[in-house]
Order: C-alpha cells, then sequence, then structure tokens
C-alpha cells in the first residue's frame, strides 16, 4: 500500500470535548490539548497517517485528510426532528 | 458518500459526556455503513431509552425513538412489513438484557433479519449509574454502595442459546475490529448480535476508580483477547473477542413467514 501522506487534521472545535482520547493514543504523539481543552496539532510531521485518532474520537471532531481523499462535500440537512426526551 | 453525511449534523456536539465510548460506536457504525455502500434511505434504526439510545437521533437514517426495552419489538414490525429494509438497533445493556431481556431473547430465538448491537458499559449511564445485569460481582454502582452481589450475564452466550445465527463481540478500543464485525453483521441474513463494550466514565469507570476514558479503553486492549490468538490461549481469563456463531444456513423468520403466506392463498 503506497504511504500516506498528511494533508490537514480538520479539527471541530465546536465538537471536541477535550477528552484526550486522540492524544493519549495516537501512536506518534502528534496531538495534545490546548488550555481549552480542545485538541491541536503539535507535531504535524510526525503524523503517519494511521487515522485512528479520527476513528476513535467520540465526537466526529477529527479529520485526518491525507493524499488520497477527496474532501468532505457539505451534508445535506433537509428533514427535521423532534429531538425533545424526556426520560 | 462522505460520513457526516450519515449524520444529522444540526444535533451536534451530541449528549453524550467527554469519552464515553457510545460516540465511538456511533463513528464505528457509520463508516461500517458507509463502507458496505448502502443508501441511508433503505436503512431504520430503532432505540429503546438510554444514553446509548441516543445514538438513533444523531444518525439520518429513518429511525424510531421508541420505549425502554422495546425496540427489538418496534424493530419486527418494521422488518415484517418492509423485509427490504436494513434493521439496525443499537441497545444499552439495561435496554437489550434487564427490561428487554424478553424481546432479546425472543428475537434471536425467530432469526428475524435484524443486527443487535449491545452498548454494553455494564451501567444504567442515563438515570445515573445503577448497577445493571451486565455489571458482575464486586462492581461499585449508587445502587449498589457495598458492591454489588449480582452475577452478570454474558451477552454472547446468552445470545448464542436464545438461538441468534450471527454472534460477536468487540470493544470501543479495537474500532478497526468493530466496523468489520458490525459489516459482517449487517450482511448477515438472520438475527445478528454484537456486543461492543463500551466505557461510561461518568458513573461505571469514577464508582469503580477506572480513570478516564483512554484509562478504561486501555482495560478494553489488556483485558481481552481475540478468539485463536496466543493471547487468550495463555491466560483464559480475558474476555474473548471475535466471530462466536456465523449460521449461513438456518431459516430466517420473514423467509419462513412468506412461505406460510404462499401455502395459505394457494388457489386464490
Ligand atoms: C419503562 C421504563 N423504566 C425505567 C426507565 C428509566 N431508565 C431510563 S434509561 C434506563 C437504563 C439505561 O441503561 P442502559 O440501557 O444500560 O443504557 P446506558 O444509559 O448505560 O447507555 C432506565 C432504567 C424508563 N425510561 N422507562
Ligand atoms: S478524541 Fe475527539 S473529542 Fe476527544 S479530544 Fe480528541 S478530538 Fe476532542
Ligand atoms: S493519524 Fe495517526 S499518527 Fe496521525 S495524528 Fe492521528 S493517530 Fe496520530
Ligand atoms: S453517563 Fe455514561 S453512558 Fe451516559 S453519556 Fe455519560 S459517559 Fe456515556
Amino acid at each position: 500500500m503506497a504511504r500516506l501522506k498528511l494533508k490537514e487534521h480538520v479539527i471541530n472545535r465546536e465538537w471536541c470535548k477535550g477528552c484526550g482520547i486522540c492524544v493519549h493514543f495516537c501512536p506518534k504523539k502528534v496531538l495534545e490539548l490546548d488550555s481549552d481543552e480542545k485538541v491541536v496539532v503539535v507535531r504535524p510531521e510526525d503524523c503517519i497517517c494511521c487515522k485512528l485518532c479520527e476513528l476513535r474520537c467520540p465526537d466526529l471532531a477529527i479529520e485526518v485528510l491525507s493524499t488520497d481523499d477527496v474532501p468532505a462535500a457539505p451534508a445535506s440537512d433537509d428533514d427535521s426532528q423532534d429531538d425533545s426526551n424526556e426520560q | 458518500m462522505a460520513i457526516k453525511d450519515y449524520l444529522r449534523q444540526r444535533y451536534f456536539p451530541h449528549m453524550w459526556c467527554p469519552g464515553c465510548g457510545h460516540g465511538i460506536v456511533l463513528n464505528a457504525l457509520i463508516r461500517a455503513v458507509q463502507g458496505m455502500g448502502l443508501d441511508k434511505n433503505d436503512i431504520v434504526m430503532t432505540s429503546g431509552i438510554g444514553c446509548s439510545a441516543r445514538i438513533s437521533g444523531y444518525v439520518d437514517f429513518h429511525t424510531l425513538h421508541t420505549l425502554h426495552g422495546r425496540a427489538l419489538a418496534f424493530a419486527t414490525g418494521v422488518k415484517l412489513s418492509k423485509p427490504e429494509l436494513t434493521l439496525l438497533v443499537p441497545m444499552g445493556d439495561g435496554d437489550a438484557l434487564a427490561i428487554g431481556g424478553n424481546h432479546f431473547i425472543h428475537a434471536a430465538r425467530r432469526n428475524i433479519d435484524i443486527t443487535a448491537i449491545v452498548m454494553n458499559n455494564r451501567i444504567y449511564g442515563m438515570t445515573g449509574g445503577q448497577f445493571s445485569p451486565l455489571s458482575g460481582i464486586g462492581k461499585k454502582a449508587t445502587t449498589a454502595p457495598y458492591t454489588t452481589i449480582d452475577s452478570n450475564f454474558d451477552v454472547v452466550k446468552m445470545a448464542v442459546a436464545s438461538g441468534a445465527t450471527f454472534v460477536a463481540r468487540t470493544t470501543a478500543y479495537h474500532v478497526l475490529e468493530a466496523v468489520d464485525l458490525l459489516q459482517k453483521a449487517i450482511s448477515h441474513k438472520g438475527f445478528s448480535v454484537v456486543e461492543i463494550l463500551s466505557q461510561c466514565p461518568t458513573h461505571y469507570g469514577r464508582k469503580n476508580k477506572e480513570g478516564d476514558a483512554s484509562s478504561m479503553m486501555e482495560f478494553q486492549k489488556s483485558k481481552t483477547g481475540k478468539l485463536g490468538s496466543k493471547a487468550l490461549e495463555k491466560d483464559p481469563t480475558l474476555i474473548p473477542r471475535g466471530i462466536f456463531v456465523d449460521d449461513k444456513d438456518a431459516s430466517e423468520y420473514c423467509s419462513a413467514y412468506d412461505k406460510i403466506i404462499e401455502t395459505a392463498m394457494k388457489g386464490r
């Protein structure tokens, strides 16, 4: 398999809850939490594009774009649902 | 289709606590569905009540957020009326095996083509950390300040004994394995059960001094072993992961029902 090259980490700071899972399990220590408890990329040059941070993020807040990825198309937002929950 | 197109992004950030394993199950599930190239309009998700059950609000499939323990009954109704649809039923351990235990065993016995996903965090997360039938002996919970004395069910053995024709187990830590097992379960024609060990750092983790989400996931890594692996052979106390049953020959419920209709309609 061809080696993937990093384009960028796309981080959604609104969605990231600072759980630290991506930081803890990154095999190359590429990521850290900043003073706002949000994930930041500190060593992009070490990233091997394994994408485990993206796969293990419980908040779907981090995406790893590499050489053979096409950027995500804008999502549809076409229905509405009553999201109230009395439990 | 991009991963995010399978989500109802307007409800994000979601309601789960930081580090909740249920978010990783959601992540794995939409990747499984994307990888299979399924059309989201061909998928129906029914869920009951619990932190786990809230997953149905976040996926852009047809969804029914129903009654505690009863998601499989709703799924059975949908499947029998529209057998061409793919039915996904994520459940918490309490939802699936406490209040919903009866529905679980009977759906498995019928071998109806539904994929049940047990998001097992060994506690009632939503209601504040009561012990569940999956907690096991010697665990702390709000309802067991001096530790539990109840034995736990084994989800896999329960599913196998009840007649499920595809049964597998993995964890939130083993996310690639989870994607693979979910795809196999969804492709399987019959009742599939995938147990995914999930972490509730807020209640189970805190009460049982298992640390934060990452350290709970370290437990998922170190305390489980793949079926057929050396690790599992050496240490039989590890919780086995992998595929336990994959029976492709058993009769599926909707197909059997179609035959009954054919017989009954003969000559008409
Ligand atoms: C009929 C009924 N009984 C009890 C409840 C209260 N209740 C809500 S969620 C829940 C348990 C949730 O635990 P679990 O299914 O393990 O899911 P988790 O929240 O841990 O993901 C209970 C008992 C309810 N909503 N409805
Ligand atoms: S795993 Fe996700 S939510 Fe947790 S710190 Fe990383 S990006 Fe943020
Ligand atoms: S892709 Fe892999 S190496 Fe790169 S930041 Fe994520 S976990 Fe670390
Ligand atoms: S209470 Fe537990 S199960 Fe519920 S969202 Fe929080 S961590 Fe997850």
